[in-house]
């Protein structure tokens, strides 16, 4: 079967569009939004599943499948606007490639998911990965304006806009954000941006997991602006301890101010880094949460912190841990379903939701991304993707087995 | 429609429910003076239960139902017409919990939006969207609509401060929504449902996020001889890297309006353009921005440029903005209040633009706005008792509209669609999209009996349940 879909997807894109993945799935490359609403359309008349893949450095590309679609050949930055700080990005484009882009005309994207450079802004989007910026910057969902997204019979959906105030029509572009694919391929993606801060400060300190979690509540309240305020597993910082680390971002005056009056303020003994140590530090950080075959984020809050961390690190291993200060943190390791299972029951009784975020697919396939949903949820999020995805073509668990 | 009146008084007592043509009169509009249309019956529950009850009525005797909060609303979408029953909610007005640990209020749907700072001000929060009407809009409307408000340049729309929600869903099943962390049980229904206009359901418990008080505030009163100038120093203070929590401007008409009213603010009425550029945060990072907002303004050709810190200080440079649509009320009978976004790069020429519509109709239309995120609000002062100029504004509504979507814009950017921009939506989405929508809100309304008639035009829905094929 996969030589005859191999045939037609070359037919329909060309040699150069159509190769093997190393599992021997047939792999489509697309480079336009037209091409991959072709490709969706022919699978589902023809009955195939197809998995949805940027260059695979997140989620693995192992969910079960007649045929993969990926969008690295969308890499292209279609525009960007100094002016009004927005751009449309093709999703393949690598998240690093972009900020390289962005930042020779001034600008930033205030995202830092975790995970490789070379992550694809469309898996950032698909799994809504919002990383310690996301303190200062708000989730994913917030730097999204619009998107394209084509859907599982081959539908080229454009939800949202290109202005970064809009409420006309209905919202589609949040179901996208953190859909994990199941809503459709998002193809393209309209940005909010920043302009670079003139000054971009980072300060660690390392020490004892309940008395950083104890320093980073105080100061939470104590008027500060962090954009970033997060605290890392000895194992994700590569240190000896927990590591406590801030960053503050903005104009001279008023990030030397900060980070000044954060020594009067604290007993830590506080470090600043280097401008170009901070930087390698973030994307060390960021690079560690995919050192083990499955990560998962809680929506905790401040005030849950520890006894959330208490929890996960007793029924698992310690892992590699990102806590933000300002809430949710973010586990890396290895683990049974069971004990996810249980992980999940637990958190959930504390309205504490858990979200699968990279995991092999069986892992995926048994717990789901996001597992039971509450009642009468179900319902809705099963419509949903019968309205964007008509015959189940696409290949996603977004609930699992139970 | 009579024969639901006993049905529903049964719920909720004969004298919440309204169906004299009086009475019905009163709910005939909102904040749109160009559609008038009473509904069959208002209805008034003061309960979840009786919300509950209300929807399962109407959902068995198959009635459309327009869900209501105060009716401040700008687009028409809180307006009926005589074959719907008008869910009125203002009585469900309790903050339930204010939780200031984890910065989270629970309320119902009519808790009027500035009640709801009030009540939380005493723990040094403050629920941040804020649209103009927020002295007597209702949180259930704002998520309806998505409000937004001077603030959401730095601190986001309603979208941005909604944690969860209890919604009844149009065939009276009662669901939750996102959760008390933020972080949602699934897809982001939440931020689906926010800005669905009252076409999803009605929500009838909200879990709102709440902000700490910034420790500083400074406000600057910037006055330009051109429209161009004011617009340049927008561009150049988000180019520096700033993000005001404000950044408004109002043009010469407006300010004149303001000045020759009780509002009068001591907004100089010799200039073209007015910018008021708000600053918060750590008492650092506003010193640093201030110094460097004081020159931006400068260098842009700013004549004057005033200062506030103090709280008293602050609010006398904000009356004159924030009386502004109090002040255009006197200068005609109705006001025509556009809401159109734009790159903000785009600002200047469309302004331009926007005035030649004005001048070619013979209208007068004056400017108050979001400058900062490109969020027009062209006005049109005029008396909807001639009909001849009452056509004129229709005519000149759309060719504003026109000239904001062809300079890459929205044709709302807080007021929502409603009936009064619903055929202004194939302007902005292909027909692809708006088939998405459609399909979108039969998953939560198959019968489409929640606030029919508005947002998607009629013509969109091509393809009845696709998906079902």
């Amino acid at each position: 079967m996969s030589d005859a879909i191999l045939t037609r997807l070359r037919a329909l894109l060309g040699t150069n569009g159509v190769e093997r993945e190393p599992d021997g799935v047939p792999r489509a490359t697309p480079d336009s939004i037209e091409a991959v609403a072709q490709v969706c359309h022919l699978a589902q008349e023809e009955g195939w599943r197809v998995r949805v893949e940027g260059l695979g450095t997140w989620l693995a590309p192992d969910a079960p499948a007649d045929l993969a679609v990926s969008t690295r050949a969308l890499d292209q930055v279609v525009s960007v606007s100094p002016a009004d700080l927005v751009a449309t990005v093709q999703a393949g484009t690598p998240i690093e490639q972009l900020r390289r882009r962005l930042a020779d005309q001034g600008m930033w994207l205030p995202l830092d998911p975790p995970g490789r450079p070379d992550r694809t802004i469309g898996s950032v989007l698909a799994t809504a990965t919002a990383g310690p910026l996301r303190l200062g910057f708000g989730p994913v969902r917030d730097h999204v304006l619009g998107c394209a997204v084509v859907t599982g019979d081959g539908r080229i959906v454009r939800a949202g806009g290109r202005v970064v105030k809009n409420v006309a029509g209905y919202d589609l572009t949040k179901l996208q954000v953190g859909g994990f694919g199941g809503f459709g391929v998002i193809t393209e993606v309209h940005l909010r941006l920043r302009a670079l801060p003139r000054a971009d400060v980072t300060l660690t300190v390392r020490g004892a997991r309940d008395a950083l979690t104890a320093a980073a509540r105080e100061l939470a309240g104590a008027g500060f602006t962090p954009s970033a305020f997060e605290i890392f597993s000895p194992a994700l910082a590569a240190d000896a301890d927990w590591v406590l680390a801030v960053r503050f971002t903005g104009t001279d005056a008023a990030v030397e101010a900060q980070a000044r009056r954060m020594h009067s303020e604290s007993d830590l003994a506080w470090q600043a880094l280097a401008p170009e140590r901070s930087a390698a530090f973030w994307a060390m950080t960021a690079r560690a949460v995919a050192g083990g075959p499955v990560t998962f984020r809680l929506g905790v809050l401040p005030d849950g912190l520890d006894e959330t961390l208490d929890l996960v690190t007793h029924d698992l291993e310690e892992g590699l841990i990102a806590a933000g200060a300002g809430g949710g943190m973010r586990w890396t390791g290895s683990a049974a379903p069971e004990r996810l299972r249980a992980i999940r029951r637990a958190t959930a009784a504390r309205e504490i939701p858990m979200t699968l975020e990279r995991a092999p697919w069986q892992l995926r396939q048994e717990i789901g991304h996001f597992g039971a949903y509450r009642e009468g949820v179900g319902q809705l999020v099963g419509r949903l993707r019968e309205t964007f995805d008509p015959r189940g073509t696409l290949s996603v668990a977004l609930e699992g087995e139970g | 429609m009579q024969s639901l009146i006993p049905i529903l008084e049964r719920i909720v007592g004969p004298q919440r429910v309204r169906h004299r043509r009086a009475e019905l009169a009163t709910y005939a509009m909102d904040g749109l003076p160009t559609r008038e249309s009473p509904p069959g019956l208002v209805v008034m529950p003061g309960t979840r239960a009786e919300v509950i009850a209300i929807v399962r009525a109407l959902h068995e005797a198959g009635v459309p139902w327009v869900a209501r909060g105060a009716g401040t609303g700008l687009s028409g979408g809180a307006v009926g017409d005589q074959e719907t029953v008008v869910i009125a909610l203002t009585r469900l007005n309790r903050i339930l919990r204010v939780d200031p640990m984890r910065r989270r209020a629970v309320v119902e749907p009519g808790v009027v939006n500035a009640r709801l700072s009030e009540a939380v001000i005493q723990h040094a929060l403050a629920y941040a969207p804020d649209p103009s009407s927020q002295t007597a809009c209702t949180i259930g409307g704002n998520v309806a609509e998505n409000a937004g408000g001077p603030h959401c340049l730095k601190y986001g729309v309603t979208t941005n401060h909604i944690a969860e929600l209890e919604v009844v869903l149009p065939d009276a099943s009662v669901v939750r929504l996102g959760s008390g962390s933020g972080d949602a049980w699934g897809p982001d229904l939440v931020g689906l449902f926010v800005g669905s206009e009252g076409m999803f359901g009605i929500a009838v418990e909200i879990t709102v996020r709440l902000v700490p008080f910034p420790a500083a505030v400074r406000t600057f009163l910037a006055d330009f001889t051109s429209i161009r100038a004011a617009s340049e120093a927008v561009s150049a203070i988000i180019a520096s890297g700033i993000v005001p929590a404000a950044l408004e401007m109002m043009d010469q008409v407006c300010v004149g309006a303001v000045e020759s009213s009780i509002f009068a603010a001591g907004y100089p009425t010799d200039a073209a353009a007015v910018l008021l550029v708000e600053l918060d945060g750590a008492v650092e990072s506003v010193a640093g921005e201030a110094n460097l907002v004081e020159s931006l303004l400068g260098r842009s050709g700013a004549r004057t440029v005033r200062s506030a810190s103090a709280p008293a200080d602050r609010a006398r440079l904000w009356q004159g903005r924030k009386k502004a649509f109090g002040a255009l009320g006197r200068l005609a009978p109705d006001l025509a209040v556009q809401d159109a976004v734009v790159p903000r790069s785009a600002l200047p020429d469309v302004l331009d633009q926007v005035g030649a519509i004005g001048r070619r109709h013979e209208l007068l239309v004056s400017n108050v706005f979001h400058a900062g995120d490109g969020n027009l609000h062209p006005n049109i002062s005029f008396d909807r008792r001639d009909a001849a100029l009452a056509r004129r504004v229709h005519v000149a509504s759309g060719e504003i509209m026109e000239t904001c979507v062809l300079a890459g814009g929205s044709i709302t950017g807080e007021h929502g669609v409603g009936s009064d921009k619903r055929d202004y939506m194939p302007l902005i989405f292909d027909p692809a999209t708006l088939d998405a929508m459609c399909s979108v809100r039969r998953v939560f309304d198959p019968a489409e009996r929640a606030n029919p008639g508005k947002v998607l035009p009629v013509h969109a829905c091509r393809e009845w349940r696709r998906g079902a094929a």
